[in-house]
């Protein structure tokens, strides 16, 4: 094996990492190294951005297993997040209380996920190819057809419903007194005044990829890989390719629901109507900044690419208001995530699919 | 006999959101109570309003582009030339003119990068579109929103935020106000008609219907069927898709300033964004799909469209006593008509491509029988 140069080595480093990467990750090292210059309290970003990256990571979980079998990247995430939200509606309407409301939000979240899921599927197998804007679309339509069934569904917790008429779901929903912070506050750990690491939602969500690794590494997550980087090989191998298509998908608008229930008990509302509709976006986009593409992603791409992506919506905010009395967050915000995209989709490498 | 019946259900097939739209509306308008002049009224407004935008979709189809979502850059551009115009305090035909005129070089400066990144992304133009028309947005906001004022001057002080830099949420466009629409006005009993509009959008027709039998426009459906044989033939392919883009950039534009003069008032940040979406929607309600689009689908659609946008929140009141079931049902119908359309789309080039090798299995085993 020849050596390598020290510029070959860095030229690797470059295409293997990709400039967009680079050049957030500087961005972010220099947000947190300008913060405390401006009066910017480090330790009170850190822990925003831990808690923020705790509540994405399962939504930008929920993208790998659809981006494994070929179904490019999910932007019909609203549905799983639909899922989720008629799960926690329903156990909400139970009046479970405490730890019990969000297993059974959980519980309830699941038969929904997976017949939702098995459906978007089939429909994604009649429409190789095309997946991505009709996943966007799929997504839409059915927040938009919720938006009516919020409305029309017969529940009575007077939590949840207008307290004026006595029917319809609230726009937003407080979980205070119901999931709030339960996975924030399993076993936290305050370290000093300002930082609080939230390990039960870390805990948790390493349990979720560590299942979803693991699940890649058996025969059918195997095939999964197989079916997504040569479906013509895969085929050839006997393997039912609409099948395996159909169960990451299932498996994506589950980790969907289970992703904003985790994100709920966080934030403390849950969020109906068009609450869910432009969710998907920033799920893709930090899968995208952690290093996945069109068809391939990985556990660390999520990991790294949550934490970039919560990192500079944390940080910009605060650090750009202190030092230039503007906030241009939002601005940069949305010139990021759509160009990393962007950046994504038009990779020649991968447009071949 | 059975030939006639196959073809009907070809027919079905093909225009089935059409068909859909007919019938939603056959029960819409009842339900609603509005009179016929009325619906008649709101109709004229919706078609002078917004034919011109949805014109705009005609050309990147043509060049196998699909359904150009970055056709909101275009209403950028137009948006931006308004709010120079209303700076200059132009008013009347000469600054709806000027608005035009002003608009096209920023919809050939987006046109042109969104036409490049396009072609990168050959064979998912559409969500690569879509998603350069929430990027294109940022760059609008950061331009319209921080380098209005400090770098490039706006005069008028009505026009800035109060913190000195910046545009309003909302600017006032009472210098171009329905000058077009009132320009020539015959009145038809009861029904006012905006004859000037309508010429202006008849001359837009006969644009795209002229443009067809250009080498241009051959050359552009020449890609639009397959690209590796025009390219064989020698047209620029990569040129002629950039070319398209732009063109329906401009159109966007022009289309935009017709809009707003409608309207009378510019929402900064919001106008644009649902135009695409309400456009598209309505060319395909008008019959159209991703790779098919004429102009009778564009003013068909335009009515059916908006007939339902007219009557789903009165119908909804009336029906089940809520305004704003009929608006979230308005909403669901927007996408779902594009959700289906697009489905539709792909099952049919699917079931072509299993046809078209089934026909040549065939053709193969009757060559080997003989």
């Amino acid at each position: 094996m020849e050596k390598l140069t020290m510029k070959e080595r860095y030229d690797e480093f470059i295409s293997r990492f990709g400039w967009p990467r680079i050049i957030i990750g500087m961005f972010l090292l220099f947000l947190f190294i300008v913060a405390p210059f401006v009066g910017v309290s480090v330790s009170t970003s850190l822990s925003d951005t831990i808690n923020r990256f705790g509540m994405n990571c399962i939504l930008v979980l929920a993208m790998v297993p659809m981006i494994h079998s070929g179904c490019g990247l999910n932007f019909g995430l609203p549905l799983g997040i639909i899922a989720g939200l008629l799960g926690a509606t329903l156990s909400l309407q139970f009046e479970f209380v405490g730890a019990s409301s969000f297993a059974m939000a959980i519980v309830f979240a699941t038969p929904f996920a997976l017949l939702f899921g098995w459906g978007y599927g089939k429909l994604l197998n009649k429409v190789k190819g095309g997946e991505m804007m009709i996943a966007t679309y799929v997504g839409f339509s059915s927040v938009a057809f919720m938006c009516m069934m919020w409305l029309l569904l017969p529940y009575s917790n007077p939590t949840m419903v207008w307290g004026f008429e006595g029917k319809g779901l609230r726009t937003t929903i407080s979980t205070e007194g119901y999931y709030l912070h339960i996975l924030n506050d399993f076993l936290a750990i305050p370290i000093g005044d300002h930082f609080t690491f939230p390990t039960g939602m870390i805990l948790f969500f390493a349990l979720l990829a560590f299942l979803v690794w693991a699940f890649l590494h058996t025969k059918k997550g195997t095939a999964m890989t197989a079916v997504g980087s040569n479906p013509i090989f895969a085929k050839a191998s006997g393997i039912n390719i609409d099948k395996i298509r159909i169960l990451s998908v299932m498996m994506s608008t589950w980790l969907g629901a289970i992703g904003i229930l985790v994100y709920q008990q966080s934030f403390g509302f849950i969020q109906l109507y068009m609450g869910p509709f432009f969710m998907a976006l920033p799920a893709v986009s930090a899968i995208l900044i952690g290093g996945a593409s069109v068809n391939k992603a990985s556990i660390p791409n999520v990991i790294i690419g949550t934490f970039l992506f919560q990192g500079i919506l944390t940080m910009t905010p605060s650090v750009m208001n202190s030092a230039i009395q503007t906030d241009m967050s939002e601005v940069i915000r949305i010139i990021v995530s759509n160009g990393m995209i962007l950046y994504a989709l038009t990779r020649k490498t991968e447009a071949t699919r | 006999m059975k030939i006639t019946k196959e073809t009907f259900i070809k027919l079905f097939r093909n225009n089935l959101v059409t068909v859909m739209f007919v019938i939603i509306c056959a029960f819409g308008i009842p339900l609603s109570g509005y009179s016929a002049n009325y619906l008649i009224g709101e109709i004229i407004v919706r078609i002078s309003r917004n034919s011109f935008l949805i014109l705009s979709l005609l050309i990147p189809i043509m060049a196998g582009m699909g359904l150009n979502f970055g056709m909101t850059l275009g209403a950028m551009a137009g948006e931006i030339a308004l709010i120079f115009v209303t700076d200059w305090s132009v008013v009347g035909i000469p600054a709806m003119v000027l608005a035009c005129i002003l608009s096209v070089p920023f919809s050939i400066i987006l046109g042109t990068i969104c036409g490049r990144i396009l072609n990168k992304a050959k064979g998912r133009e559409m969500v690569t579109s879509y998603i350069i028309g929430f990027f294109m947005n940022g760059v609008y906001q950061l331009f319209v929103l921080y380098a209005m004022g400090p770098i490039i001057p706006i005069k008028n002080k009505a026009l800035v935020l109060p913190r000195g830099y910046g545009i309003r949420n909302t600017v006032n466009l009472i210098g171009i106000r329905r000058s077009l629409d009132d320009l020539i006005k015959v009145r038809i009993s009861g029904v006012s008609v905006p004859v000037a509009t309508f010429l202006v959008i008849a001359v837009a027709c006969v644009f795209i219907v002229w443009f067809r039998k250009t080498k241009l426009g051959q050359d552009m459906r020449a890609v639009g069927q397959d690209l590796e044989v025009s390219s064989a033939a020698g047209i620029k392919v990569e040129n002629t898709r950039v070319v398209s883009i732009v063109l329906s950039t401009v159109l966007a534009g022009f289309g935009m300033v017709l809009y707003l003069q409608n309207m009378g008032t510019l929402n900064t940040y919001n106008s644009h964004t649902q135009i695409g979406m309400f456009s598209i929607a309505a060319i395909l309600v008008g019959g159209a799909s991703v790779n098919k689009a004429s102009i009778p689908n564009v003013f068909l659609g335009v009515i059916l469209f908006h007939l339902m946008f007219i009557v789903s929140p009165m119908a909804g009141k009336n029906l089940i006593g809520q305004a704003q079931l009929g608006e979230y049902f308005r909403v669901f119908v927007s996408y779902g008509v594009i959700t289906l359309s697009l489905v539709l789309y792909e099952m049919r080039k699917k079931r072509e491509a299993n046809d078209s090798a089934q026909l040549l299995e065939t053709e193969q085993e009757g060559y080997n029988n003989d």
